[in-house]
Parts: C-alpha cells; sequence; structure tokens
C-alpha cells in the first residue's frame, strides 16, 4: 500500500533548501522571496495582533504606530501623587534633560525636574520627546480575566465546543455509515438532498430556528447554541465520501465475523475513518469557537456568553476598549492553534494502508 | 460435518440473470471447488452460500435446514477472502479475536483458540503485528487463522491464492491441502485456475455462464470431460480441438479435416457427414514417422525441457497442435514430423458440444 512517510529532513535543512548545487538559482531567489511575502501577508497580521495586544490604550492610539508595545516611563515625584510621565527636554543652549511633566497647558506643558521637585519649568510642547521603554502591557489580560466574565466565557466557550464537536461526529458519522455502507434505493437522493442543504445560508433559517429554540425552552442555555448546528452536510458529505473508500470486504468480513451492525461502525469503520473524522473534528472546532452570530441571538445573559460574544461586549456604542479586544482576540485564538497543531498530522497521513494489496 | 445443498438456484442483479438454476450438493467434509472463467457466476454463487448475497429464487440448505433467511453471521460459516479482509487497525491476534469476541466467548477461551490457531498455521510470532508489516503469506495464514477459530460449520475461500506470487501460490496450496485433511470440514474453494482446482478437490464443479457444466472427481473431469467447454478448460496445456466431419467410406468410419484423415471406429451417434470436434491430449499425440500418420505437420516452436519437450505443430486447415512428450525429442523447428492421435484417450464431441465418445475402441 501507499507509504505515505518521507524521510524526514531537518528544519535547517528545509528552509535553507535550493534548487541550484552551492549556489542559489534565480528561482531560489524567487521562490523565497515569494514565500517571505506570503508569510508577511498571511502572518503578519497575527504577530501585529500580538504585539499590539500587549500596548497601553494610549499607546494604541499612538500615531505613527510603533511595532513594539512602548511604554512611557513614569516616575513617582515628591509632592504629586500620582507618577508623572518622564519627558526628554532640549532646552536653548542644545542641552538636553530629563523631566517629568505635571500638566500639560494648551501648547506649554509644566515640568518638574524628579531630583529637584520644588522648581516647576514651563517647557513648549515641541521640544519635549516621550521616554519610553519596551513594557507588556500584560494588565491587558489580567482585567478581563479577574475583572470581567471572562473565565466564564472561556468556560462557555469550551464546553460548547467540545460537546458540540462530540455531538456532530457522533450523528455526522452515523448518518455517514447508513448513506455509504448500505445500499439502498434512493441513497443519492438522500445524499443530494442533505448536501442540498448546504445551499440555504443559516440567516435565512435564523427565525425559524429560533422560534424552535424558543418554544423548546433552550433560550440561553448552551444547548441552544450546541443542537442546531450539530448535524451538518458538510460533515456527512466528508464522511461519507471517505467511509465509501473502505472495501467492502472488510465489512462482509466483519459480517462474517459475527459483528453486529454497531459493532461494525464502532469497531471497523469508525477507526478506519479516523482521518476523515480527525479533519471533521478540526472544522467542527473551529466552526463551534469562531461561531458569532447564532450565539448573540440566542444568548441573553452574561453567564451564558461565549468567548466571541464576550468579546462584542467590549465594544461599547461610544467607547470601544481596544487594549481588551485585541489582548482577548490572543486568548481565543489559541486554542485553535493549539487544535491545528495536534491534529494537522491526521489530515496529512491518513490511515492509508488498509492491509490489501 | 456438513452438507450443503443447493436447488434451483437463480440469482439476477435487476433484469440481468446472472445464475441460471443450479442444483448442487457439497457433502461433508468434502473439499470443493468451484472453477470456471472470470464471470461465470462462481464467486456470486459462493457468496450467496456465505449469504452476502440473497438468490432470486431457489433454496439453500445447511445440514437439512433452509437457511435463505438466515443472515451471513448466523449461518456459521467461515469465509476468506481474496484480499483477506484483514481489519488493518488491529494486531493480527485482535484479527482473530474479532468474531470470536463478536459471540461473547470468555476471554480465556479466546486466547487458547486463537494461540492454538496460530500454532497450526505457525503465525504465532506475528501476533502482535498489523496486517501492513506482513508479508502476502503471511496475510494469507491470519486470513485462514480467523476462519479457524470460529470452529465454523464451512470454510468458503473466494480465489485466496490469487494475490500470491507463484512459488507461495504452490506452497500454500500445500498447506491447505493438508490443513483439509487435519480438520477435515466442509470446504467450498473457489478459483480460475485449474491447477489449484485439480490438486486441491474432492469434487470439482465446472462454471461457465452461470450453468454447471460438469460435476465430479478432479480425474473423470480430465479424463471423461462431458462437453468441449470442461475439456478444454481442465488440463494444462489446453486439449487439441479439432473440427472434423465424419464419413462412412469403404474402408469404415472416417474423421476428416483438411490434411487430417482419421481412421475410426464407429463412434454412436455420429451419422454419415456429421460435423463433430476431436479432442486430444498433448500427452497422446504421438510421433509417427514410420506408422501409419493421422495427419502431417511442420513444427513451430519446440520447448525442450529436459525432462519433458512441448512441440507446437502448425498445419494447414487445421489449429496449432500441442505435443507433450516426455524426455527429450531429436526434433527441430521447422521439421515436418507425422502425428498419430491416441485412439484410447480420443475424445469425440458432436456438433452441440456433448461428449459422444471418451475413447475409442476398436
Amino acid at each position: 500500500m501507499a507509504d505515505t512517510s518521507t524521510t524526514r529532513r531537518s528544519l535547517a535543512s528545509l528552509i535553507s533548501a535550493q534548487r541550484g548545487r552551492g549556489k542559489l538559482h534565480w528561482t531560489d531567489v524567487f521562490t523565497y522571496a515569494y514565500l517571505l511575502f506570503g508569510v508577511l501577508l498571511m502572518f503578519g497580521p497575527v504577530i501585529w495582533l500580538v504585539m499590539s495586544s500587549f500596548k497601553t490604550p494610549s499607546g494604541l492610539l499612538e500615531f505613527p504606530p510603533t511595532f513594539l508595545p512602548l511604554g512611557q516611563i513614569e516616575v513617582q515625584v515628591d509632592g504629586h501623587d500620582k507618577p508623572l510621565p518622564l519627558y526628554e527636554v532640549t532646552s536653548q543652549d542644545g542641552t538636553t534633560r530629563q523631566l517629568a511633566q505635571v500638566r500639560r497647558i494648551g501648547i506649554v506643558s509644566q515640568m518638574v525636574d524628579p531630583q529637584n521637585p520644588d522648581t516647576t519649568v514651563k517647557v513648549p510642547i515641541d521640544q519635549r520627546t516621550k521616554v519610553r521603554e519596551f513594557r507588556m502591557a500584560w494588565e491587558n489580560y489580567t482585567d478581563p480575566l479577574e475583572r470581567f466574565n471572562f473565565v466564564s466565557f472561556l468556560n462557555n466557550s469550551i464546553i460548547v465546543t467540545v460537546v458540540a464537536t462530540l455531538v456532530t461526529l457522533l450523528i455526522n458519522s452515523m448518518a455517514a455509515y447508513g448513506l455509504s455502507i448500505y445500499e439502498f434505493r434512493g441513497r443519492n437522493a438522500i445524499m443530494l438532498f442533505i448536501i442540498g442543504t448546504l445551499m440555504i445560508p443559516i440567516t435565512v433559517i435564523l427565525v425559524p430556528v429560533y422560534l424552535v429554540v424558543t418554544k423548546m425552552g433552550m433560550i440561553n442555555s448552551l444547548w441552544a447554541v450546541i443542537l442546531p448546528g450539530a448535524a451538518t452536510p458538510t460533515g456527512v458529505f466528508l464522511l461519507r465520501q471517505y467511509m465509501l473508500t473502505i472495501p467492502k470486504d472488510l465489512i462482509e468480513a466483519a459480517r462474517m465475523d459475527n459483528a453486529s451492525e454497531w459493532a461494525i461502525y464502532s469497531k471497523v469503520v469508525l477507526p478506519l475513518a479516523m482521518p476523515a473524522i480527525a479533519v471533521l473534528a478540526i472544522f467542527s472546532i473551529m466552526w463551534r469557537w469562531n461561531e458569532f452570530l447564532w450565539p448573540l441571538i440566542v444568548l441573553n445573559r452574561s453567564e451564558v456568553y461565549t468567548l466571541q460574544v464576550g468579546l462584542n461586549a467590549f465594544q461599547g456604542e461610544l467607547d470601544v476598549q481596544w487594549h481588551y479586544i485585541l489582548a482577548m482576540t490572543v486568548v481565543t485564538l489559541i486554542p485553535v492553534v493549539v487544535v491545528f497543531t495536534f491534529l494537522q498530522k491526521f489530515i496529512t497521513t491518513g490511515i492509508a494502508s488498509s492491509g490489501m494489496k | 460435518m456438513t452438507e450443503i445443498k443447493l436447488q434451483q438456484i437463480f440469482k439476477s442483479y435487476g433484469s440481468d440473470e446472472v445464475i441460471h438454476g443450479i442444483d448442487l450438493t457439497v457433502n461433508s467434509g468434502e473439499f470443493c471447488v468451484f472453477v470456471g472463467p472470470s464471470g461465470c457466476g462462481k464467486s456470486t454463487l459462493l457468496r450467496i452460500i456465505a449469504g452476502l448475497e440473497d438468490v432470486t429464487s431457489g433454496t439453500i440448505e445447511i445440514d437439512g435446514a433452509v437457511v435463505n433467511s438466515v443472515s451471513a453471521s448466523a449461518r456459521g460459516l467461515a469465509m476468506v477472502f481474496q484480499s483477506y479482509a484483514l481489519y488493518p487497525h488491529m494486531s493480527v491476534y485482535k484479527n482473530m479475536a474479532f468474531g470470536l469476541e463478536n459471540t461473547k466467548i470468555p476471554k480465556p477461551e479466546i486466547e487458547t483458540r486463537v494461540r492454538a490457531a496460530a500454532q497450526m498455521l505457525q503465525i504465532e510470532d506475528y501476533l502482535h503485528r498489523k496486517p501492513k508489516a506482513l508479508s502476502g503469506g503471511q496475510r494469507q495464514r491470519v486470513a485462514i487463522g480467523r476462519a479457524i477459530v470460529r470452529n465454523p460449520k464451512a470454510f468458503l475461500f473466494d480465489e485466496p491464492l490469487s494475490n500470491l506470487d507463484a512459488d507461495l501460490r504452490v506452497t500454500m496450496r500445500k498447506e491447505l491441502s493438508a490443513l483439509h485433511d487435519k480438520i477435515g470440514d466442509t470446504m467450498i474453494y473457489v478459483t480460475h485456475d485449474q491447477i489449484e482446482a485439480m490438486t486441491l478437490a474432492d469434487k470439482i464443479v465446472v462454471l461457465k455462464g452461470g450453468c454447471i457444466e460438469q460435476v465430479g472427481e478432479p480425474l473423470d473431469l480430465y479424463n471423461s470431460p462431458q462437453n468441449v467447454f470442461v475439456a478444454g478448460f481442465i488440463g494444462s496445456p489446453r486439449m487439441n480441438l479439432l473440427d472434423a466431419t465424419a464419413k462412412n467410406g469403404p474402408q469404415g468410419w472416417v474423421l476428416e479435416a483438411q490434411n487430417l484423415t482419421m481412421a475410426v471406429p464407429q463412434v454412436e451417434g455420429l451419422s454419415d457427414g456429421a460435423k463433430c470436434t476431436i479432442g486430444i491430449r498433448p500427452e497422446h499425440v504421438r510421433i509417427a514417422d514410420d506408422g501409419v500418420r493421422d495427419t502431417t505437420v511442420a513444427v513451430a516452436f519446440a520447448e525442450q525441457l529436459g525432462g519433458e519437450t512441448y512441440l507446437y505443430c502448425d498445419v494447414e486447415g487445421l489449429p496449432q497442435i500441442t505435443v507433450h512428450q516426455p524426455g527429450q525429442l531429436p526434433v527441430k523447428k521447422g521439421q515436418q514430423i507425422g502425428l498419430s492421435f491416441d485412439r484410447a484417450n480420443l475424445h469425440v464431441f458432436d456438433a452441440q458440444g456433448r461428449a459422444l465418445a471418451n475413447r475409442l475402441t476398436a
């Protein structure tokens, strides 16, 4: 059978691979430039997001923006309750010194020397520059997790994702089993019908589904998010197509081996369909984790908010707390990244060999 | 010990009838081989017995009980598939134990049975391996082992050796034969290879186009084929089949064709001027340089194998004639030789292909 394993290459040799032997061929240059462009295009915004999530609110609004999260140094000066921001001031004679700003009036700021807090000097604002240092604003992360209900949002999201994915896998694989292992009249018609539902956008059925969910008393419970989307045409299609490739002999051998239909499903077909199931699991996890519109509609109390709905709460009508939004967006990204890292192997390798020649 | 009886089995796929009324009894403890060209319905027949296909009409009896409506799993038969159909995600042990686990047999009992079967088939060392880490022959053994552990009423084999290379096929053939001697269960074996059929079978069933052509012991089929198809199918190299016409001349009966005149005793059922087919096996063709020749041919190929010689001879108006003689013959390519056909082993078939005589005696 097909052997999908390739010889392992070290990371260094992989990223320095080239076509010409020893020297760079023009295609190497072109390829690396193109790939670098691709990396920047795809990964740039993510890096920017992570960097920005560590900036203070004022750092975020600064223009021109800085790449690194730089914060202005603040010093404690005698006679002042709050720490004062530190500036570098260039005086008339060209000498520079560091002063803390007490207040700013128009284009003039009142400043004080931290070493000599009694005398204040007036400095035009164009003669001072901020003294900055590299500083991570961890409070962007800690505040929402401590002060807001973000931990419970996270919990809700995890419950929804895990339960919904399990339910989806179970229901879809059973439907796929029926539509692939059994041969009956109308099998393809049913499959077409299921695939046809792909063409109905969720917005069209939003209201009827909402009414059904309301009648069943599921509003403001996580089941309202989990159940309506559990059976997905994509999932049934994906699994069914994969199960069709499982050799019929195996199913018949299992029948001869006294296996019940349930045993054939759970002990033979499911393990063999693992690659497809892993793919569907990844899809399902991403769909559920990122789902926004439907939870927003059926979840109205903050105890049952999922992460995405919770994130939306930072976006008020008058004030958008970008630093919290950015930080929590990073938090919501982490599980998806982790899932991908661990399950992507399943997509590529697959259980190619079925033990048959 | 199990007797399997088929009565008037018909099978159609839609309007396409593939099995046209088969009656057959496989006796208890018999090694029965279904043989025939591809598409003759032999695998379908096996799957009908297994319960993997339903019949359109007719009855299947196992030990006197009609099992038409009994599911494959409840018929108590075991099947070895052409592709082996080992579960790729299970170890060899698990593969063999799967059928027993489904019947809720206690674990220690399963363990004993699997170990015993593994020992008999010499696969004990591979019990923990996955099927993909086994060679073709080993997979074959596991597939057979999976059947043995269940103590089935009968074994069904669907072309089990066709995926093996030639050497291994010969070895496995012997092992299968030995296995049948050892366990003595009823076995039904499907193959398109007549050598496998000849070597393994107690009883051969020759099928063609969904009908039984002949049933019998291997040598009966070889010596007394009932029709042209069986005559041509059984035996390697093939029997020489020559179309001829019967004539009752002044010197008695002759069978005539272009470049062929054979004086024969009268054949019952053959009238003057009737078309017929002469069948003669390659080993019954003699080189007759001095005596009476039936035909004179030119040698097209000569295969000298040392212990035996094959000649392929061309003559105008007749198909190529194969000659098989033991020992080494002083014959060269292109040489003209006379051939005579051994009357005691001559087969004569009528225009419909039915055998009129399987030996001619004066």
